[in-house]
């Protein structure tokens, strides 16, 4: 199973994951996953036919609220933290063309 | 006695009395910092005069009678994964480098309103990804009994601190032993709770559904008194219980008669070593002196509680990971040509190694066509390991084992071949899939002097059963002192 890490997953991984890799990464990064998930396919050792997948320790369901809001207006001490400011405002790259 | 050699609660009792002061204590805490600490790479960021100020503060409150609890006017450091407003939150990552929250996590408030001083934020694997605080972007923290060692990790700043002496007590996080790990290498106390008895709120998250906050203190009963003030519900983490019984200061009791403990023999095979094997078998028989009903037993699927928990938390922390993005805050890439290639460049750049792997792991194990193969199957093998440890509380109430197959590695051998780093984490990483609270407490020191830790793993919500046995050995065997008691002569 674990002999699916091609250059091609890889690359698509990366998409996925928004990484640019270096040739060198992406030969570590390609030995790495397969070695990992040649250990994790140990986990088709148990049988698990009709086994419930368990996501969460305790069966809550969804956990409701008042949408009450509670804290201040925080917006100066927010907006300090971002890498581009512009007239108050988070600035971000062209993203239309 | 010099003050640093006091408890947590000690110290607190100190204070109470007039003998010491909370501004005495601070300042004893910031000049071991600035004596030790460039030589242990505890602290990512010490913030003194704040410290200061707030010590003055809580000596006030204490003097006027509006702090009386067992934890005022006690100095304590943080984990730097945990939100803490007016002071940066690097996570030990170059994304997070100049981070400063607007809120401050739910524990950390939790434990200033009891009267804490927060001293600074502790070192740690980058986003708590790691076994041995190497992956830290600020540098690895070093073993305080013996430098050419790990702390362990990821919480290794906090255990390190504390055993150091530059601090009376830490949080720290634990998603598959972080908590416990550290504390055994460092010989310090350290317990992950149930989860969902302390808020995840302010914790930057890595993988959700495993992630706990707990304390890393020098005894039991410190221990428990930081257990009882930060395992409160919060309305502000859908996952926090309401707890009735969180006096945990209660449980402190010199008593295990009738009480049964399990040991895995599957704890107990092939990779422990022996020193370790001995100490911990050791500790059974003392806890078996006192009357507590000691047998072995097999739990099962202990091989598949890595593999498992490496695909899950993987899967989560790609997803938790996906908000670092460089637009709303941490680092964002120097020269980027439109908005994609911004986004890889500044994670690119961001992102340490281990944090690439793992996230990268993540989304291959949740990707269309692998999902049912890896994720899934994770979580079902999740359901079974949960299962064994159900069917084993039928039975004991307490599972008896080490923390770690080893005492700590020395450093730089463990990034060679991050596989077997995670082997490390077998007996503590199915506690964390499982949601079960699990303590360690140190219980011996191998040959070269370093810290052994003995693990004790109760059913969900059975913390006190956990601090009763750890009192009870602890007050039988006596604390273990810290490292900076061993190193220096008063």
């Amino acid at each position: 199973m674990a002999d699916i890490i091609d250059d091609q997953t890889v690359e698509y991984v990366g998409i996925l994951a928004k990484l640019e890799l270096s040739p060198e990464e992406k030969l570590r990064a390609g030995e790495d996953m397969s070695k990992m998930l040649a250990y994790i396919d140990k986990l088709n050792e148990p049988d698990t036919e009709g086994v419930e997948p368990m996501s969460h320790i305790f069966p809550v369901s969804n956990v409701f609220r008042e949408d009450v809001v509670t804290n201040g207006n925080e917006r100066a001490e927010i907006i300090k933290n971002a890498p581009g400011v512009k007239d108050g405002m988070f600035q971000v790259p062209r993203t239309i063309e | 006695m010099h003050i640093l050699d006091n408890t947590a609660v000690e110290l607190a009792g100190k204070i109470k009395l007039g003998e010491v002061t909370a501004v005495a204590a601070t300042e004893a805490v910031l000049a071991r910092i600035e004596a030790v600490d460039k030589q242990y790479n505890c602290y990512v960021t010490v913030d003194a005069e704040k410290a200061h100020g707030r010590a003055e503060q809580v000596q006030k409150k204490i003097d006027r009678g509006e702090l009386t609890g067992p934890l005022a006017g006690v100095p304590f450091a943080v984990k730097d994964n945990m939100c803490t407003a007016g002071t940066r939150t690097t996570c030990s990552s170059r994304m997070l480098n100049h981070f400063i929250s607007a809120y401050t996590c739910e524990a950390v408030k939790n434990l200033e309103a009891a009267g804490g001083i927060m001293i600074g934020k502790t070192n740690m694997d980058e986003f708590a990804m790691g076994s041995t605080t190497e992956t830290s972007y600020f540098g690895a923290t070093y073993n305080p009994w013996d430098t050419r060692h790990v702390p362990g990790g990821s919480s290794g700043g906090s255990a390190a601190a504390v055993t150091a002496g530059e601090c009376f007590a830490a949080l720290g996080s634990d998603t598959g032993g972080s908590i416990r790990q550290p504390a055994a290498f460092c010989g310090v106390v350290g317990m992950k709770p149930t989860y969902g008895t302390v808020s995840r709120y302010g914790l930057i998250a890595y993988g959700s559904s495993l992630d706990q906050i707990g304390p890393l203190t020098k005894d039991v009963r410190d221990c428990a008194a930081i257990l009882q003030v930060i395992a409160t519900h919060d309305k502000k983490d859908t996952t926090s219980m309401k707890r009735e019984d969180s006096d945990f200061m209660e449980a402190l009791k010199h008593d295990v008669k009738g009480m049964k403990i399990g040991i895995p023999r599957d704890y107990f095979g092939e990779g422990l070593e022996s020193e370790v094997k001995e100490a911990c078998l050791k500790a059974a028989g003392v806890l078996a002196a006192h009357g507590a009903q000691v047998e072995e037993f097999d739990l099962g699927l202990v091989e598949y509680a890595i593999p498992a928990y490496y695909t899950i938390a993987a899967a989560e922390a790609s997803s938790n990971l996906e908000r670092f993005d460089g637009i709303k805050y941490g680092y964002r890439t120097a020269d980027y040509d439109g908005l994609h290639n911004m986004y890889k460049k500044t994670r690119s750049e961001g992102f340490g190694p281990e944090v690439k792997r793992r996230i990268m792991l993540g989304f291959f194990v949740l990707s269309s066509g692998y999902y049912d193969a890896y994720y899934l199957k994770a979580l079902k093998v999740r359901s079974l390991i949960k299962k064994a440890f159900d069917e084993a509380f039928l039975h004991y109430d307490i599972i008896l084992g080490p923390t770690a197959p080893t005492t700590a590695p020395k450093l730089g051998e463990s990034l060679i071949d991050p596989l077997k780093m995670y082997l490390g984490d077998i007996y503590t990483i199915a506690v964390n899939l499982a949601g079960l609270p699990g303590i360690s407490l140190p219980c011996g020191r191998d040959r070269g002097g370093l810290p052994i830790g003995l693990q004790l793993i109760g059913d969900c919500f059975s913390e006190k059963k956990l601090l009763r046995a750890a009192f009870t050995y602890e007050q039988a065997h006596g604390v273990f002192p810290p490292a900076y008691a061993m190193s220096e002569p008063e």
